[in-house]
């Protein structure tokens, strides 16, 4: 079956190719983030001849990774801080607007400004959106006084300095959403920061974390170090301990669970999301809010010449994290230009690498590899690892260390 | 078995329809699935739930391999009067946990 529609695209498309042999094939990313501007620079590398356009509204962005040491009063939002200078030295045409509409079948995006990009492939890397109203009560007005902090920028800073102005003895309440969302470990490395802030700044004040599951990314690391750095600071309340959030009221200040009504001096929600929107109206969404993907090409299972990349996408076993849509944006930008190439993409295998802090210089990792399996991308089991669960004081210490290489190393290789 | 959570409003008024909310923290192990050694892992679920007011039944459920883990229920009951409504979960293993709240009704 596959062999055919192979043959037919190859004999239908034949002829354009010869005509497009003049006028060189145009590639449109959306979305600026890691697997945006990671697909936009590896496209230019292993296609020089094709003409990449970035749409990105913003001029700054804020990297999540490391943001969690930004609110922890650790780390300076300058460092979080890329722009897209590098992009138009690599001969990628950067377009400041927002993608507002996508035809997929005249194979065009319309931008904010009114303009039109016509293409011949697509890469979607629209990143999360907030299902807001998910979570009753939890709306966009809800998130000034209850941050969510979720996507880096003033909500970064808001909390931070919500954090910092935190009363003596005060409670902090924070709430992680079920999965799937971006950045399976974040909230848990954010509950260990704001911990080690309060411990270091606020003795008495105490944090605790609702939780709307039982079991999390790197979770016996993470209970570990509590365990033995906030020990009566920090406490995990889990699903089947009562921790699912089911409303929030911003006005009285108030978050609801099942069994107990909080009202915290602060409370930081992270609430569920899905795909940015433009997936939902390129077509490319499910019911489920994602976007299912081929796990060799990327392209949308929903609508042909559109490939979804990074945390909107539905990639099996890798995690909505940075690094992973930095890697699929490398094997995306390969099987994109073996496709105008009109040859057969190759399996990838990806990797997927993300550090956690537990405090500043206790640090600890998990690494996956990824190859297309059943139609999904899966682990590869005994191809990666996590930290080991009895590490002495200097690994983690030398752990943390490695998590700023890392970060130094992908904000390069995605902003140049 | 762990202690449950209960949620019932302490003060009803004589009439009025209330909410009642239990989570119980246990495994539902379904009996299908089998251990890292292929062994079959076996069957160990809570199989009844019975809720009383005032000495009467209220609500009784029967549960089955299909439910999930930390089986939580939410239903509801009329105010009557003043009493102890009474939660009582059976296991597989033939292990009764009982717990109680008292509700004042106005």
């Amino acid at each position: 079956m596959k062999t055919t529609r192979r043959a037919v695209i190859g004999g239908v498309l034949a002829m354009p190719a010869v005509a497009r042999a003049q006028s060189a094939a145009r590639v449109v990313v959306v979305g600026g983030g890691f697997g945006g501007a990671s697909a936009a620079r590896a496209l230019r590398r292993v296609a020089p001849r094709v003409e990449v356009t970035l749409v990105e509204p913003n001029a700054t962005f804020f990297a999540c990774p490391f943001s969690n040491e930004v609110i922890a009063g650790l780390r300076d939002m300058a460092a979080q801080q890329f722009g897209y200078a590098h992009m138009a030295a690599a001969g990628i045409r950067v377009i400041p607007a927002a993608a507002t509409a996508i035809d997929a079948e005249a194979r065009r995006v319309t931008v904010s400004d009114g303009r039109t990009l016509d293409y011949d492939r697509l890469i979607l890397s629209p990143g999360v959106d907030f299902a807001w109203g998910a979570l009753p009560g939890y709306t966009e007005a809800a998130a000034a006084t209850m941050p969510h902090a979720w996507k880096a920028g003033p909500q970064t800073l808001l909390l931070r300095d919500r954090l910092a102005a935190l009363p003596e003895g005060g409670l902090v309440v924070m709430s992680a959403p079920a999965n799937p969302y971006r950045c399976p470990p974040g909230p848990y490395e954010r509950a260990s920061l704001i911990a080690h802030y309060l411990k270091t700044h606020k003795p008495r004040a105490k944090l605790i974390l609702l939780d709307s599951k039982d079991a999390f990314s790197k979770q016996r690391l993470f209970q570990n170090a509590w365990k033995a750095l906030y020990p009566g600071v920090l406490e995990w309340v889990s699903l089947s301990s009562g921790g699912k959030v089911i409303e929030v009221d911003a006005a009285a200040g108030t978050v609801k669970t099942d069994f107990e009504t909080y009202k915290p001096d602060l409370a930081n929600i992270i609430p569920p999301q899905r795909a940015g929107a433009i997936a939902a109206a390129a077509g490319v969404a499910d019911r489920t809010g994602w976007c299912p993907i081929d796990p060799v090409t990327f392209e949308s299972r929903l609508r042909p010449n559109i490939h979804v990349i990074g945390d909107a996408a539905i990639a099996g076993g890798m995690p909505k994290s940075a690094f992973a849509a930095n890697a699929q944006a490398k094997a995306c930008a390969q099987a994109v230009a073996d496709l105008l190439d009109h040859a057969i993409p190759a399996e990838p295998r990806l990797i997927n690498t993300c550090y956690s802090l537990a405090a500043p210089d206790y640090g600890f990792s998990v690494a996956g590899v990824y190859r297309p399996a059943n139609g999904v991308l899966t682990d590869i089991e005994g191809a990666g690892g996590t930290s080991a669960l009895d590490a002495p004081v200097e690994t983690r210490a030398q752990e943390a260390r490695y998590a700023e290489s890392w970060f130094k190393t992908i904000t390069a290789e995605a902003f140049g | 078995m762990p202690r449950p959570l209960i949620n019932v409003p302490k003060k009803v008024k004589r009439g009025d329809a209330f909410d009642i909310r239990i989570l119980i923290a246990h495994p539902m192990e379904s009996g299908q699935r089998r251990d890292d050694k292929g062994q079959p892992i076996p069957r160990e679920i809570i199989h009844s739930f019975l809720c009383t007011y005032g000495g009467e039944e209220v609500f009784r459920a029967e549960f089955f391999p299909a439910i999930s883990a930390n089986p939580f229920l939410t239903f509801s009951a009329r105010a009557v009067d003043s009493g102890q409504i009474v939660f009582t979960w059976t296991d597989d293993l033939g292990a009764t946990q009982f717990d109680s709240v008292e509700i004042t009704v106005e």
